[in-house]
Protein backbone atom coordinates (compact mmCIF):
# COMPACT_ATOMS: atom_id res chain seq x y z
CA UNK A 1 0.00 0.00 0.00
CA UNK A 2 1.24 3.30 -1.13
CA UNK A 3 1.03 6.17 -2.78
CA UNK A 4 2.90 7.98 -5.33
CA UNK A 5 3.26 11.03 -5.54
CA UNK A 6 3.54 12.94 -9.24
CA UNK A 7 4.06 16.96 -10.65
CA UNK A 8 2.96 17.81 -13.70
CA UNK A 9 4.66 20.76 -14.85
CA UNK A 10 3.05 22.82 -17.35
CA UNK A 11 5.43 25.37 -19.13
CA UNK A 12 3.92 25.83 -22.77
CA UNK A 13 1.31 28.11 -23.64
CA UNK A 14 -2.10 26.48 -24.29
CA UNK A 15 -3.12 26.28 -28.25
CA UNK A 16 0.55 26.70 -29.47
CA UNK A 17 1.52 23.74 -28.36
CA UNK A 18 -0.47 20.53 -26.80
CA UNK A 19 1.03 20.30 -23.99
CA UNK A 20 -0.97 21.83 -21.37
CA UNK A 21 -3.98 19.71 -22.49
CA UNK A 22 -2.36 16.63 -22.47
CA UNK A 23 -0.76 17.70 -19.07
CA UNK A 24 -4.14 18.17 -17.93
CA UNK A 25 -5.42 14.91 -19.00
CA UNK A 26 -2.80 12.67 -17.78
CA UNK A 27 -3.36 14.42 -14.55
CA UNK A 28 -7.16 13.94 -14.91
CA UNK A 29 -6.63 9.90 -15.18
CA UNK A 30 -5.52 9.82 -11.60
CA UNK A 31 -9.36 9.28 -11.26
CA UNK A 32 -9.14 5.72 -12.92
CA UNK A 33 -5.69 4.70 -12.69
CA UNK A 34 -6.95 2.19 -9.32
CA UNK A 35 -8.62 -0.29 -12.10
CA UNK A 36 -4.70 -0.71 -13.25
CA UNK A 37 -3.27 -0.87 -9.24
CA UNK A 38 -3.44 -3.34 -6.45
CA UNK A 39 -5.75 -2.34 -3.42
CA UNK A 40 -4.64 0.60 -1.43
CA UNK A 41 -1.97 1.76 -4.33
CA UNK A 42 -2.85 5.42 -5.14
CA UNK A 43 -1.52 8.15 -7.34
CA UNK A 44 -1.82 11.50 -6.65
CA UNK A 45 -0.86 14.60 -9.07
CA UNK A 46 -0.49 18.26 -9.00
CA UNK A 47 -0.88 19.91 -11.37
CA UNK A 48 1.79 23.03 -11.62
CA UNK A 49 1.38 25.92 -14.40
CA UNK A 50 4.40 28.04 -14.64
CA UNK A 51 5.90 30.25 -16.71
CA UNK A 52 3.97 30.63 -20.44
CA UNK A 53 2.08 27.61 -19.01
CA UNK A 54 0.21 30.10 -16.45
CA UNK A 55 -2.01 31.31 -19.56
CA UNK A 56 -3.64 28.34 -19.71
CA UNK A 57 -5.40 30.02 -16.75
CA UNK A 58 -7.11 32.64 -18.00
CA UNK A 59 -10.95 32.32 -18.36
CA UNK A 60 -13.15 32.91 -20.75
CA UNK A 61 -11.30 30.96 -24.12
CA UNK A 62 -13.17 31.07 -26.88
CA UNK A 63 -11.49 27.74 -28.22
CA UNK A 64 -14.94 26.10 -29.44
CA UNK A 65 -15.81 29.44 -31.12
CA UNK A 66 -12.84 29.66 -32.64
CA UNK A 67 -11.20 26.57 -33.26
CA UNK A 68 -13.92 24.33 -32.98
CA UNK A 69 -11.98 22.15 -29.90
CA UNK A 70 -12.51 21.43 -26.05
CA UNK A 71 -10.86 24.93 -24.31
CA UNK A 72 -8.03 24.12 -21.88
CA UNK A 73 -10.36 26.40 -19.58
CA UNK A 74 -12.69 23.06 -19.94
CA UNK A 75 -10.03 20.74 -19.15
CA UNK A 76 -8.87 22.91 -16.20
CA UNK A 77 -12.52 22.96 -14.93
CA UNK A 78 -12.75 19.25 -15.42
CA UNK A 79 -10.07 19.21 -13.14
CA UNK A 80 -11.67 20.78 -10.53
CA UNK A 81 -13.90 18.90 -10.35
CA UNK A 82 -12.08 15.87 -9.33
CA UNK A 83 -10.57 17.66 -7.09
CA UNK A 84 -6.96 17.35 -8.54
CA UNK A 85 -4.48 19.91 -6.60
CA UNK A 86 -4.14 22.89 -9.20
CA UNK A 87 -1.09 25.44 -8.75
CA UNK A 88 -0.06 28.46 -10.59
CA UNK A 89 3.00 30.34 -9.84
CA UNK A 90 2.12 34.14 -8.53
CA UNK A 91 5.08 35.61 -9.80
CA UNK A 92 4.61 34.17 -13.77
CA UNK A 93 0.98 35.55 -13.17
CA UNK A 94 2.28 38.80 -12.26
CA UNK A 95 4.70 38.92 -15.50
CA UNK A 96 2.20 38.87 -17.48
CA UNK A 97 -0.04 41.50 -15.40
CA UNK A 98 -3.00 38.62 -14.68
CA UNK A 99 -4.58 39.20 -11.82
CA UNK A 100 -6.06 36.36 -9.98
CA UNK A 101 -9.72 36.94 -10.61
CA UNK A 102 -8.85 36.29 -14.36
CA UNK A 103 -8.15 32.89 -13.02
CA UNK A 104 -10.18 29.97 -14.04
CA UNK A 105 -12.74 28.50 -11.33
CA UNK A 106 -15.38 25.91 -11.28
CA UNK A 107 -17.43 26.44 -9.01
CA UNK A 108 -20.69 27.03 -11.04
CA UNK A 109 -20.37 23.13 -11.67
CA UNK A 110 -20.22 22.47 -8.26
CA UNK A 111 -16.49 21.99 -8.17
CA UNK A 112 -15.21 22.44 -4.07
CA UNK A 113 -11.19 23.04 -5.21
CA UNK A 114 -9.90 26.21 -6.65
CA UNK A 115 -6.60 27.06 -8.44
CA UNK A 116 -4.45 28.39 -6.22
CA UNK A 117 -2.30 31.12 -7.27
CA UNK A 118 1.33 30.22 -5.07
CA UNK A 119 4.40 31.50 -4.95
CA UNK A 120 7.20 29.73 -7.03
CA UNK A 121 8.58 28.25 -4.02
CA UNK A 122 5.69 26.29 -2.87
CA UNK A 123 5.48 24.97 -6.87
CA UNK A 124 9.59 24.11 -5.90
CA UNK A 125 8.79 22.24 -2.63
CA UNK A 126 5.85 20.58 -4.78
CA UNK A 127 8.82 19.43 -7.34
CA UNK A 128 10.89 18.17 -4.77
CA UNK A 129 8.07 16.00 -2.50
CA UNK A 130 6.87 14.01 -5.45
CA UNK A 131 8.18 10.73 -6.70
CA UNK A 132 8.58 11.56 -10.29
CA UNK A 133 8.00 15.24 -12.31
CA UNK A 134 6.86 15.34 -15.59
CA UNK A 135 7.66 18.64 -17.12
CA UNK A 136 5.06 19.77 -20.07
CA UNK B 1 17.06 -4.80 -12.09
CA UNK B 2 14.96 -2.04 -11.94
CA UNK B 3 11.72 -0.87 -13.71
CA UNK B 4 12.11 2.46 -16.32
CA UNK B 5 8.92 3.76 -17.89
CA UNK B 6 9.58 6.63 -20.55
CA UNK B 7 6.90 9.21 -21.75
CA UNK B 8 7.26 10.20 -25.20
CA UNK B 9 5.66 12.96 -26.35
CA UNK B 10 7.34 14.49 -28.75
CA UNK B 11 7.52 14.27 -32.86
CA UNK B 12 8.80 11.59 -33.75
CA UNK B 13 10.05 12.99 -37.21
CA UNK B 14 11.49 16.72 -36.53
CA UNK B 15 13.04 16.20 -33.27
CA UNK B 16 15.65 13.28 -31.98
CA UNK B 17 14.26 12.81 -28.92
CA UNK B 18 12.55 9.45 -29.82
CA UNK B 19 15.47 8.36 -31.45
CA UNK B 20 17.20 8.77 -28.33
CA UNK B 21 14.34 6.93 -26.33
CA UNK B 22 14.59 4.06 -28.42
CA UNK B 23 18.35 3.76 -28.36
CA UNK B 24 18.12 3.99 -24.03
CA UNK B 25 15.20 2.09 -23.92
CA UNK B 26 17.20 -0.82 -25.88
CA UNK B 27 20.36 -0.56 -23.56
CA UNK B 28 18.21 -0.86 -20.83
CA UNK B 29 16.86 -3.78 -21.79
CA UNK B 30 20.03 -5.35 -22.56
CA UNK B 31 21.25 -5.11 -19.13
CA UNK B 32 17.71 -6.78 -17.84
CA UNK B 33 15.99 -3.71 -16.58
CA UNK B 34 11.99 -3.82 -17.67
CA UNK B 35 11.31 -0.73 -19.59
CA UNK B 36 7.99 0.58 -20.06
CA UNK B 37 7.62 3.00 -23.68
CA UNK B 38 4.10 5.27 -23.38
CA UNK B 39 3.45 7.60 -26.69
CA UNK B 40 1.06 10.32 -26.25
CA UNK B 41 0.23 13.38 -28.49
CA UNK B 42 2.80 13.72 -31.97
CA UNK B 43 4.77 10.97 -30.69
CA UNK B 44 1.80 8.28 -31.71
CA UNK B 45 2.80 8.72 -35.24
CA UNK B 46 5.67 6.48 -34.56
CA UNK B 47 3.14 3.54 -33.85
CA UNK B 48 2.36 3.70 -37.92
CA UNK B 49 3.43 0.58 -39.57
CA UNK B 50 4.97 1.16 -43.21
CA UNK B 51 7.60 3.82 -42.72
CA UNK B 52 10.18 4.10 -45.54
CA UNK B 53 13.52 4.24 -44.12
CA UNK B 54 14.74 7.53 -46.30
CA UNK B 55 18.61 7.87 -44.38
CA UNK B 56 17.55 11.64 -44.14
CA UNK B 57 14.89 11.18 -41.73
CA UNK B 58 14.56 9.56 -38.44
CA UNK B 59 13.27 5.73 -38.39
CA UNK B 60 11.08 4.12 -35.65
CA UNK B 61 9.62 1.25 -37.38
CA UNK B 62 12.58 -1.07 -37.13
CA UNK B 63 13.89 -0.30 -33.68
CA UNK B 64 10.02 -0.02 -32.17
CA UNK B 65 9.98 -3.82 -33.13
CA UNK B 66 13.40 -4.69 -31.48
CA UNK B 67 11.96 -3.38 -28.57
CA UNK B 68 8.68 -5.61 -28.63
CA UNK B 69 11.02 -8.51 -29.61
CA UNK B 70 13.38 -7.90 -26.24
CA UNK B 71 10.04 -7.67 -24.16
CA UNK B 72 9.89 -3.89 -23.28
CA UNK B 73 6.30 -3.11 -23.07
CA UNK B 74 5.52 -0.32 -25.54
CA UNK B 75 1.79 1.43 -25.37
CA UNK B 76 0.33 3.95 -27.63
CA UNK B 77 -2.85 6.87 -26.89
CA UNK B 78 -5.71 5.87 -28.36
CA UNK B 79 -7.42 8.94 -28.99
CA UNK B 80 -4.00 10.74 -29.93
CA UNK B 81 -3.38 7.83 -32.81
CA UNK B 82 -7.39 7.82 -34.03
CA UNK B 83 -6.89 12.11 -34.04
CA UNK B 84 -4.07 11.54 -36.35
CA UNK B 85 -6.02 9.25 -38.63
CA UNK B 86 -4.09 5.99 -37.43
CA UNK B 87 -6.11 3.04 -36.91
CA UNK B 88 -5.41 -0.16 -35.20
CA UNK B 89 -4.76 -2.25 -38.16
CA UNK B 90 -2.35 0.40 -39.42
CA UNK B 91 -0.19 0.25 -36.58
CA UNK B 92 3.10 -1.97 -35.41
CA UNK B 93 1.77 -5.20 -33.94
CA UNK B 94 2.44 -5.80 -30.75
CA UNK B 95 2.02 -2.14 -29.38
CA UNK B 96 -0.54 -2.11 -26.88
CA UNK B 97 -3.59 1.01 -27.80
CA UNK B 98 -4.73 2.03 -23.91
CA UNK B 99 -5.58 5.87 -21.93
CA UNK B 100 -3.72 8.03 -19.64
CA UNK B 101 -4.24 5.56 -16.89
CA UNK B 102 -1.78 3.04 -18.56
CA UNK B 103 1.14 5.73 -17.93
CA UNK B 104 0.44 6.36 -14.60
CA UNK B 105 0.14 2.52 -13.96
CA UNK B 106 3.55 1.68 -15.27
CA UNK B 107 4.91 4.96 -13.25
CA UNK B 108 3.05 3.85 -10.25
CA UNK B 109 5.49 0.85 -10.65
CA UNK B 110 9.08 2.28 -11.89
CA UNK B 111 12.13 2.80 -10.06
CA UNK B 112 12.74 5.66 -12.65
CA UNK B 113 10.77 7.82 -14.83
CA UNK B 114 12.04 9.65 -17.62
CA UNK B 115 9.00 11.92 -19.34
CA UNK B 116 9.87 13.53 -22.60
CA UNK B 117 7.40 16.25 -23.43
CA UNK B 118 6.50 17.53 -26.09
CA UNK B 119 7.46 20.61 -28.33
Amino acid sequence: MADVKLAFIVQRPPYKSENPKLAITHAIAYQVVEILLEEGETVTPTLCFVGDGVLACIKDQKAMDNYGITSTETHLKNALLVDLNVLVCKEDLERFGISEERIIDAEEMGAEVKIQAVPFAEIQKTMESANHVLFF
Amino acid sequence: MGTLTIGCFSSFIGSMNLDFAFKLASAAADKGHKVNIWFSGNATTVTKKGQKHLKDYSHGETPLRELIEKGVEVCTCEACNLARGIQKPDAVEGVQWNAMQWYLAKIYGSDRVLHIGGE
